[in-house]
């Protein structure tokens, strides 16, 4: 189960990676989506993975599974969906305003320094 | 003993913050007058907090009363107390100027958005739990999101998503580095952590070194520490002025974390990350302040100056820091102070002349500005602070950098004094630009009339003389800094006011 947990995840951030590098606005905020997915399972995974134990302690069990990197991950995920909400809709207004979606500054006067 | 004031810098500004979006929403009078007071009421509360700080040593306070490391904890001690006085008393000033100045009415929930960022900067610097300090980490980002494309514009929009999405990447990179940190220590209360980091079982090194860096490149991404400064001059250069103004503290976040983890949990005597920090630190710092300076000197328009001066004011910050010495923290610390005030002042003057002239662009002169005498005298006492000159405090810091790391004299020292050179260089070559040569180039006629809103100015004047203040007072409060330093390079105290339970 570890392999598959850390193959999933590895793939997960690359494709997130991949598509945060492509400079438009829709696949970066699909990679950023990715990346957050890696993330969260990661947090879980850092509890260790156990199966068909409770996560609180309990005599009758054999053991528990550590209940708290399950609050971290609840944390992350509410954070993580605020935040592409608002990239969301900060994306879709600079679209509107300057009618292309590339995430890259526009150098439209050489006098103006680096664009970055 | 402070008891719940503790908490009231993170409760009042949210209250607040959520009055005036839910109550207050149509009322600009309203909102203005309940914003202020708010603020003047934080300052007042952090003052407090700083005087209790330096009195009674650290003291926590137990959200719902559950015990550390369980519970989340605010840690209220000297280093979150200066931090949190400092960003209230540039909140002052940063509010002044954009209510007099009428930037809050160039777009809507101004007010609102800054009392959240408020309450996300003291939150994030009064917590002791590395994953709170995350959740403040994204309160006061999300805050910023809204500030920084506040009254809008192409530009500023397009740098607001690269803004958004650098800081995301950060954000995912902080969970990776703490989620790893939990999986070893298995906690994630930093004074906790502090015990537990210097007993890791052998295991557990590489990983926890991998952990360690992750953490510090957040840190650094804060801090726009090279090579990951990027975000730093599209984002300053296109926030509204007062907003900027507000963003150097933003900056100085990532020095405190790097501050708080780097000398409190991973310091050099750490048997598994050992000098690993350190190592990397210094040449990125010294990288950050050559850019910084490089980017002084060949900045094209006046927004990007201030925005570079920035960087190359963290970049000096951060060689402090590396030197991982009481001395160097102390050093840091007074720097710090000097540059978030010297910053604030220099962005803040920058948006008065960018609204007096038809563009910043520092290639071209123009006809003079209203008001051009009083703005070019600020311009060249923030320049004289920014620069590192005597007699403001960026010299007395520059001095204290200089003589905390004599063992690496050679390297140090002289990137530390020719950028100082560059600096002055490119700041003379943009006063004498905007405020000299437009007499000369001028076509005609008055200075086009501008109304000269006496509070903006002010506003400006309580920074530098914040600065005055710092520089004439710069031995008792290097004083204060060196028991602050020496409270951090010895967290012990810290510990003890965490109460921790016995190991078994």
């Amino acid at each position: 189960m570890e392999i598959l947990v850390a193959v999933a995840l590895g793939l997960l951030t690359s494709a997130g990676v991949y598509l945060i590098l492509r400079q438009r606005t829709f696949p970066l905020i699909v990679g950023l989506t990715l990346l957050s997915y890696a993330v969260n399972v990661f947090i879980f995974a850092a509890g260790r993975l156990v199966t068909g134990l409770p996560p609180i302690y309990d005599k009758a069990a054999a053991g528990y599974t550590d209940p708290l990197p399950q609050a971290l991950v609840l944390t992350a995920i509410v954070i993580s969906f605020g935040m592409t909400a608002v990239i969301v809709m900060m994306a879709l207004g600079a679209f509107l305003e300057t009618g292309d979606d590339r995430t890259d500054m526009t150098k439209k006067d050489p006098s103006e320094g680096d664009a970055t | 003993m402070m008891g719940h004031w503790i908490i009231a810098p993170v409760v009042l500004p949210a209250v607040i913050g959520a009055l005036i979006v839910l109550i207050m929403r149509h009322d600009l009078l309203l909102q203005r007058v309940f914003s202020l007071a708010s603020t003047l009421a934080l300052l007042a509360i952090s003052v407090a907090l700083l005087v209790a700080a330096s009195h009674e040593g650290p003291e926590i306070y137990k959200l719902g009363n559950w015990p550390a490391p369980f519970g989340i904890v605010l840690m209220l001690d000297r280093l979150s107390a200066l931090m949190v006085t400092l960003a209230a008393m540039l909140a002052v000033c940063v509010q002044l100027y954009a209510i007099s100045t009428d930037w809050d009415t160039r777009g809507r929930h101004f007010h609102a958005l800054f009392q959240f960022q408020m309450m996300g900067i003291f939150g994030a610097f009064l917590t002791g739990d590395a994953f709170n300090l995350f959740v403040f980490f994204e309160v006061l980002l999300i805050a910023s999101y809204g500030l920084m494309i506040h009254g809008a514009g192409k530009d500023r929009l397009r740098a607001g998503v690269q803004y958004v999405a650098f800081n995301l990447v950060g954000s995912s990179l902080f969970l990776f580095a703490l989620a790893a940190i939990y999986s070893i220590t298995g906690t994630l209360n930093i004074a906790d952590l502090a015990v537990k980091a210097a007993v890791l079982p052998e295991g557990d090194a590489a990983l926890f070194r991998v952990a360690a860096v992750m953490l510090m490149m957040v840190f650094a991404i804060k801090g726009a520490l090279v090579p990951l400064q990027f975000w730093l001059p599209a984002t300053y250069a296109n926030a509204p002025g007062p907003v900027a103004a507000l963003f150097a503290v933003m900056t100085k976040i990532g020095a405190y974390a790097a501050i708080r983890f780097g000398v409190m949990v991973l310091p050099p005597t750490n048997p598994v990350t050992g000098s690993l920090i350190a190592d990397l630190m210094t040449p990125a710092a010294l990288l950050t302040l050559i850019i910084g300076a490089v980017g002084v000197l060949g900045a094209g328009t006046l927004s990007r100056l201030s925005a570079f001066a920035a960087i190359a004011s963290m970049g000096t910050a951060f060689i402090a820091i590396s030197a991982f010495t009481p001395l160097g923290t102390a050093a840091a610390l007074y720097y710090i102070v000097h540059s978030t005030l010297a910053g604030a002042a220099l962005f803040l003057i920058t948006d008065l002349v960018v609204d007096r002239r038809a563009h910043d662009r520092l290639t071209e002169a123009l006809p003079p500005i209203a008001q051009a005498g009083l703005i070019a005298g600020l311009f060249m006492a923030s320049a004289i602070a920014t620069a590192g000159m005597p007699p403001l405090s960026g010299f007395v810091g520059k001095l204290l950098v200089l003589d905390a790391l004599r063992d690496q004299a050679a390297l140090v020292w002289s990137v530390i004094l020719v950028t100082s050179f560059l600096i002055i260089l490119g700041l003379a070559r943009a006063g004498s630009i905007l405020f000299w040569k437009d007499h000369a180039s001028a076509p005609q006629g008055d200075a086009p009339a501008h109304k000269a809103e006496a509070l903006s100015f002010v506003a400006v004047g309580m920074l530098l003389s914040g600065l005055v203040l710092h520089t004439v007072l710069a031995g008792p409060i290097l004083a204060w800094m060196e028991v602050t330093a020496a409270g951090l390079h010895d967290p012990s105290a810290y510990i003890a006011a965490n109460q921790l339970p016995e190991v078994r």
